[in-house]
């Protein structure tokens, strides 16, 4: 690693670290954030949900959008699968069905940036705690 | 870089190493491998997360999942279940007693809830033993600010305007002895940190340098260029092992990136720093002793002044802060003085740390405003006292401190508050008491000590803090005649009133103030003979009631002494003389016949 | 100068900024009791821990009570040292102190000149109301100091004599709390340590805490022996300190009432060191000239400076601390060993009886002669030249116990032969004698011409070290002296760094020479006792009718009769020693 040598170099340091702990950082606050659940049983593993999980990781942070994506269990939407749950700062959760990388490119891109619904939403009902 | 999905974050503080937490980082790892995620989960080491009650502590990331009581067993569980199953493993999450809710995230437990964590920022959230996680979380920019954008004098001023106070027990402000210092006309000045953490049950400074040790480096630093010295050193005893690896590394890794070390920043200033070890005395928490200490003398104090900030270590001019003091330097420089003295009551600004101890039930690390109430940190993040029994008591301050009761449970804890209801901020120990504690011998037990950590120096502390004891003994044994306790507060005043340093000038706090707050309890042991909290054995009757007793003659046969007769059939009887009132046969008796006066 | 004004007692005080409270109030004749602080001036000697605390004053605005000898005062103070808050301190500091005290006063070898005792009895305590565990430590008896540590009050005086003023490092504060004791490393014993037995700790001890062996009784015994011959010689400074321990003015000269009393007492021969002393001067000034002679010469073999030998402390010193030097000093005996050697050869012939059936006793102002006289080079088949050595308060207690009216005594005269001696001889009781004496007589040796003033108060003074270059016919001699071995201690480096210039230097392990000696009666401070002693020793030798060593008519005696002449091999054989390398001989006593 390259020495310090002005305040400069140090804040540039900190941007490239940044990323090392802002998981934790955002962790400490997900309120505030964009959070995303990806159902991870075995259904949703075996429908691709991985990769829808890893797409949002990935497409989130290189439109630096602040989120926080976790996997959780069985939504119990089978026919769905992968399902994800989407809760906006402020926001009552939504959980969509089906989704595809187009379908989740839809969701960052219409709902997560501009609020606005997209297709594929499965009616609220039940309570998340 | 590869970027990680998950974090899991294992307290690697001393306490919860001492239950395995290198195995479990060692078996999630492991669990990790074996389920191919080792590319998108990281295991992190941490600092103390505080929760000391529960430790060890993981804690899954992003989803902000706690777990407690962790075992390495089950590391293999928590990868399956929670990370690949997204399933949260219910057994391992906290419980509140009360409640018997299931709370998952820290944040929404009674013991985080009214926290402010400053001094403990990093602690249990980034790796200590990784500068990265340590820049990452704006480290060194406050020491950068400092050296590209201020004067000594502006630094110095936010300082002041802060309002903070010296945490190692003085309440001195920290600004003023910055300015002091830099005022001292001298080629060389030193900063000393002083990690010579000696309160029984304390350790909010052993906690910080393990889990945030660069925080206290930065701050040094900035103290060395507001008060014009390129030398820090670390006075640390060498019983914490740990802070001293991860202060090791923490040293060295700031010097490969230049932070420590000739022309930091580019701005010309020089800094470095050093580590003392001292070996554990109590009294060389007092700075003169401990630069005595450090200059290889014995670790005696001198009268004061010369203050340190004149005359110190090498005769140079010296600020001595202590760790928690340092721990709270960045954040007020990055934030303002403002910021920090928004925080806290009227004279005592900020936080506090506290070490949380005895009878309640979240025992660990703590840190609130000032101006929390006792009865907040007793019972909102104390979780109330053990096994439902009765509050009686709260030492604060450790040995220097006093005894506080009911009475002061509102009021708001800071310097000032503390000292009006005679007892001491101190360092930040805290131990409650419940109603089986014994006043006498709860004072009994810090004079022990005191004895034991008096350098011996001057008269009043060596002797007087001796006769102070065996006064407290005679009464516990109910040897103790009734002008004993006039002499007992007479001693005790001088002993205040006449002693070198702050450590006999504090040591009779613990009578002092039992004596005033429990002043029954003094003369139930002098004028009855009776012991109220049934502590001390010496007072102690076990006697067996006649009309319950049936004779079936089991006591007598868990007597290990003999100490019980009586024919089969007919009531039992207790020879007091010999009975050592190990209360076997109370334990034994199935007809509540036996009990204690 | 600046000055500050305070309040002390209601009454206006003006001071030079820096002065301590205790002084301050000194200067309006308030006595501020003090025990543990003790200041020798112009002896770097400043003991103030402020851990006594009985010196506890109030000042207003100050939480609790300052330490008057420590506590500078301050612009606008106000103090006051009698208070009741202050009486009641004081008084229960003493008692807390006394309760940590064995109660031993009466068979304490300090009792009487205890300074605990005197506070106690001045604060009035007639009760110790807290009473408990005492200290107990091992006792320590060495041939010359005796350390009773349960007696100890901490007050660290030997510490700051041991480590400040004599540099030798052994005594030091081990332990913590109430188990917290002066002692040398490891708690080992006096004699395993590198302690010079100079006794400047038994000299500034308030207590009984550190004495000296008393030999007192072994003296009492050969007294009534009636099979042997007792001989006393008596150190120069003996004499001049010896009238204080029968109230006598510091610094009366008791040299007639002294050889009445020994007489009294009933030694056999009543003997002089002095006389020793002129022979030592016969002997060191050979040495010096000789050794000055073949340097002058060129002769590259030759080490200079010489250094005297007379002081055992100072040997001591050397061979626990510089063996590297061993070489440098002269090879004389001190006067002490001197006589012993020719008492019990050249004496016990002109008595016609076996050296054996001599007993020498000496009284010294030396702590140290106690266990110079015990080294088995100054022996011959066991049988010690100096037997035994008292100190000049062992000799006064001699006399108390004999009921002697010191003051009342008539003058009596030394016997003779070994009774003789010179001015030269006396003034070896203080700093700069020996090496003034030695010059005046290498100066007529070496340059065959009549010394017109014999007093060279270029080598008197107090001052820790001291040069001067006497003028040999014009041939410049550069002269050092030092007393207090840290003193010595600097001289000590230069020559091992080769930066000394001086040809010859005296040494005197106590401050002020013999006259401060380990064994005189307490100065209890009082630094001016040293300088009456002093100038009582200048006036006895002004005083003699000879004022130079080769004139002493009975040492021309003994030369002629018996030794031939200085450095004969008659002399190295009874005159002369050598030392050791004593450094790897610390070990550690477990």
């Amino acid at each position: 690693m390259a020495k310090v040598k002005t305040l400069d170099d140090l804040r540039k340091m900190k941007d490239e670290l940044k990323n090392k702990i802002t998981l934790r950082e955002k962790a400490d606050d997900p309120e505030s954030l964009v959070q995303i659940k990806v159902s991870m049983a075995t259904c949703g593993i075996a429908s691709g949900a991985k990769e829808i999980m890893n797409y949002f990781i990935e497409e989130l942070d290189n439109q630096n959008i602040d989120a926080v994506v976790t996997q959780t269990g069985c939504m119990g939407y089978c026919y769905a699968e992968p399902t994800i749950e989407v809760t906006l700062p402020g926001e009552k959760p939504l959980v969509f069905g089906n989704v595809t990388t187009p379908k989740a490119s839809e969701i960052i891109e219409k709902y997560i940036k501009g609020g606005e619904l997209v297709d594929g939403i499965i009616p609220d009902s039940y309570n998340t705690f | 870089m590869a970027k990680f999905k998950n974090h899991i974050l294992v307290c690697a503080g001393t306490g919860c190493r001492a239950s395995q937490c290198e195995e479990i980082v060692e078996n999630l790892k492991l669990a990790l491998e074996q389920n191919g995620l080792n590319k998108e989960v990281q295991v992190v080491r941490t600092g103390c997360f505080g929760f000391c009650e529960k430790g060890p502590v993981v804690k899954m990331v992003p989803d902000n999942t706690f777990y407690v009581q962790v075992t390495p067993d089950d590391a293999n569980e928590l990868v399956l279940e929670h990370l690949i199953k997204g399933r949260k493993v219910n057994r391992l999450l906290y419980v509140n007693p009360e409640t018997k809710e299931v709370v998952s995230d820290s944040k929404h437990m009674g013991f985080y809830k009214k926290q402010i964590r400053i001094a403990l920022r990093n602690c249990g959230f980034i790796n200590p033993e990784n500068i990265d996680e340590y820049i990452a979380r704006d480290g060194y920019s406050a020491l950068g600010k400092v050296l590209v954008e201020k004067t000594p004098e502006e630094a110095i001023k936010i300082i002041k305007d802060s309002g903070l106070r010296g945490r190692g027990g003085g309440g001195f402000p920290t600004g003023l002895k910055w300015e002091l210092t830099l005022k001292s006309k001298s080629e060389q000045k030193y900063v000393v940190c002083n990690a010579d953490e000696g309160d029984p049950g304390a350790f909010m400074d052993r906690s910080i340098l393990e889990g945030d040790p660069h925080s206290v480096l930065e701050a040094m630093a900035i103290c060395g260029y507001c008060i014009g010295a390129d030398t820090g050193l670390v006075y640390i005893r060498a019983e914490y092992p740990l802070a001293i690896q991860r202060l090791k590394i923490a040293i060295e890794q700031a010097r490969e990136y230049g932070l420590l070390g000739k022309d930091i920043f580019g701005t010309g200033f020089n800094f470095d720093v050093e580590i003392r070890y001292g070996a554990g005395a109590f009294v060389c928490g007092e700075e003169t002793a401990l630069i005595h200490s450090m200059e290889g003398l014995r670790g005696e104090p001198t009268v004061k002044p010369p203050f340190p900030s004149v005359r110190g270590y090498k005769e140079k001019p010296t600020n001595v802060n202590n760790v928690e003091t340092f721990a709270n330097i960045p954040p007020i420089i990055l934030k303002g003085g403002e910021w920090f003295s928004s925080i806290g009551t009227e004279k005592s600004k900020g936080t506090k740390v506290f070490a949380l101890a005895g009878k309640v039930n979240n025992v660990g690390l703590i840190e609130v405003p000032m101006g929390t109430t006792l009865r907040e940190v007793i019972f909102d993040i104390g979780g109330g006292i053990k096994g439902g029994k009765k509050f009686k008591a709260v030492q604060t301050g450790g040995p220097s401190g006093g005894c506080l009761t009911e009475r002061h449970l509102d009021i708001p804890i800071d310097y000032d508050n503390l000292i009006a209801s005679g007892s001491m901020m101190g360092s930040g120990g805290m131990i409650v008491m419940d109603e089986d504690d014994c006043m006498v011998s709860m004072a009994k037990f810090y004079l022990e000590f005191t004895v034991e950590e008096s350098c011996g120096k001057c008269a009043p502390c060596r002797i007087g803090n001796k006769r102070l004891h065996e006064m407290l003994e005679k009464i516990t044994l109910g040897k103790a005649l009734e002008g004993d306790l006039i002499k007992l507060r007479n001693l005790a005043n001088v002993i205040k009133d006449t002693s070198l340093c702050g450590l006999g000038q504090t040591s009779p706090n613990p009578v002092l103030s039992t004596m005033d707050n429990f002043n029954d309890e003094y003369q139930a042991h002098v004028k009855d003979g009776k012991c109220p909290a049934g502590q001390c054995k010496a007072l102690m009757h076990y006697i067996i009631d006649s009309h319950l007793c049936v004779g079936c003659t089991l006591c007598s046969r868990v007597c290990p002494v003999d100490a019980i007769s009586g024919e089969r059939k007919t009531p039992h009887a207790i020879d007091t003389s010999v009975c050592i009132k190990c209360g076997a046969c109370m334990e034994k008796c199935k007809f509540g016949a036996i009990s204690v006066q | 100068m600046e000055i500050v004004k305070l309040i002390i007692d209601d009454k206006p005080v003006v001071v030079e900024k820096g002065t301590t409270i205790l002084d301050a109030a000194k200067t309006i004749g308030v006595k501020v009791p003090s025990l543990c602080y003790m200041k020798l001036e112009d002896m770097n000697f400043e003991n103030k821990p402020g851990g006594c605390r009985i010196c506890v004053v109030e000042v207003e605005g100050r939480r609790n009570l300052a330490p008057a000898c420590k506590t500078e005062c301050d612009e606008g103070m106000v103090v006051k040292t009698h208070t009741v808050r202050v009486v009641n301190a004081r008084r229960t500091v003493m008692e807390l102190i006394l309760s940590d005290h064995p109660a031993e006063c009466l068979t304490c070898a300090k009792s009487g000149e205890c300074e605990l005792q005197t506070m106690a009895q001045n604060l009035g305590i007639r009760e110790i109301h807290f009473k408990g565990e005492q200290s107990k430590y091992k006792g320590d008896k060495s041939p010359a100091i005796i350390r009773e540590m349960d007696k100890c009050i901490m007050c660290r005086r030997c510490e700051t004599a041991c480590n400040d003023v004599q540099t030798v490092g052994v005594l030091s504060a081990i332990n913590r709390g109430f188990n917290a004791v002066v002692a040398p490393a490891f708690e080992m014993d006096l004699d395993h340590s590198t302690c010079t037995y100079c006794g400047q700790c038994v000299a500034v001890c308030p207590t009984g805490a550190l004495t000296e062996r008393d030999y007192t009784w072994k003296v009492i015994e050969a007294l009534v022996d009636p099979e042997k011959i007792v001989i006393v010689q008596t150190a120069p400074a003996v004499r001049a300190a010896l009238g204080e321990s029968f109230g006598m003015e510091p610094g009366t000269l008791v040299t007639g009432k002294m050889a009445a009393a020994l007489r009294k007492l009933g030694f056999d021969y009543v003997f002089d060191t002095d006389f020793a002393a002129d022979l030592t001067i016969m002997e060191e000034g050979a040495e010096i000239l000789d050794r000055l002679g073949r340097f002058l010469n060129g002769d590259k073999e030759v080490k200079l400076p010489i250094l005297t030998s007379c002081c055992p402390g100072w040997v001591n010193f050397l061979e626990h601390h510089f063996p590297e030097m061993k070489d440098i000093p002269s090879t004389a005996k001190s006067p002490q060993q001197m006589f012993g050697a020719i008492a019990k050869s050249y004496f016990a012939e002109q008595l016609q009886v076996p050296r054996e059936k001599l007993m020498v006793v000496s009284v010294m102002p030396c702590l140290a002669k106690k266990y110079e006289c015990t080294r088995p080079e100054f022996s011959v088949n066991g049988d010690p030249d100096v037997n035994v050595s008292i100190s000049t308060r062992e000799l006064a207690q001699l006399i108390r116990n004999a009921n002697l009216d010191f003051k009342s005594l008539p003058d009596e005269e030394f016997d003779n032969p070994l009774g003789a001696s010179t001015g030269a001889s006396v003034i070896f009781g203080t700093t700069g004698g020996v090496i003034e004496a030695a010059v005046r007589t290498a100066y007529e040796l070496f340059t065959q011409k009549q010394l017109e003033k014999v007093d060279f108060e270029e080598l008197r003074g107090m001052d820790g070290i001291r040069q001067a270059t006497v003028d040999f016919n014009g041939l410049p001699i550069n002269i050092g002296i030092a007393h207090g071995l840290g003193n010595a201690r600097k001289l000590l480096e230069d020559i091992k760094a080769g930066k000394s210039t001086f040809h010859a230097i005296e040494i005197m392990a106590c401050p002020g020479g013999c006259i401060g000696g380990g064994g005189q009666p307490y100065h209890h401070g009082d630094v001016e006792i040293l300088r009456k002693r002093q100038r009582a020793i200048y006036q006895e030798d002004a005083g003699k009718p000879i004022r130079k060593s080769h004139e002493n008519p009975y040492i021309k005696k003994l030369y002629e009769e018996y030794l031939g002449k200085p450095l004969s091999d008659k002399s190295h054989e009874l005159l002369h020693t050598h030392y050791f390398d004593k450094k790897k001989k610390v070990e550690i006593n477990h």
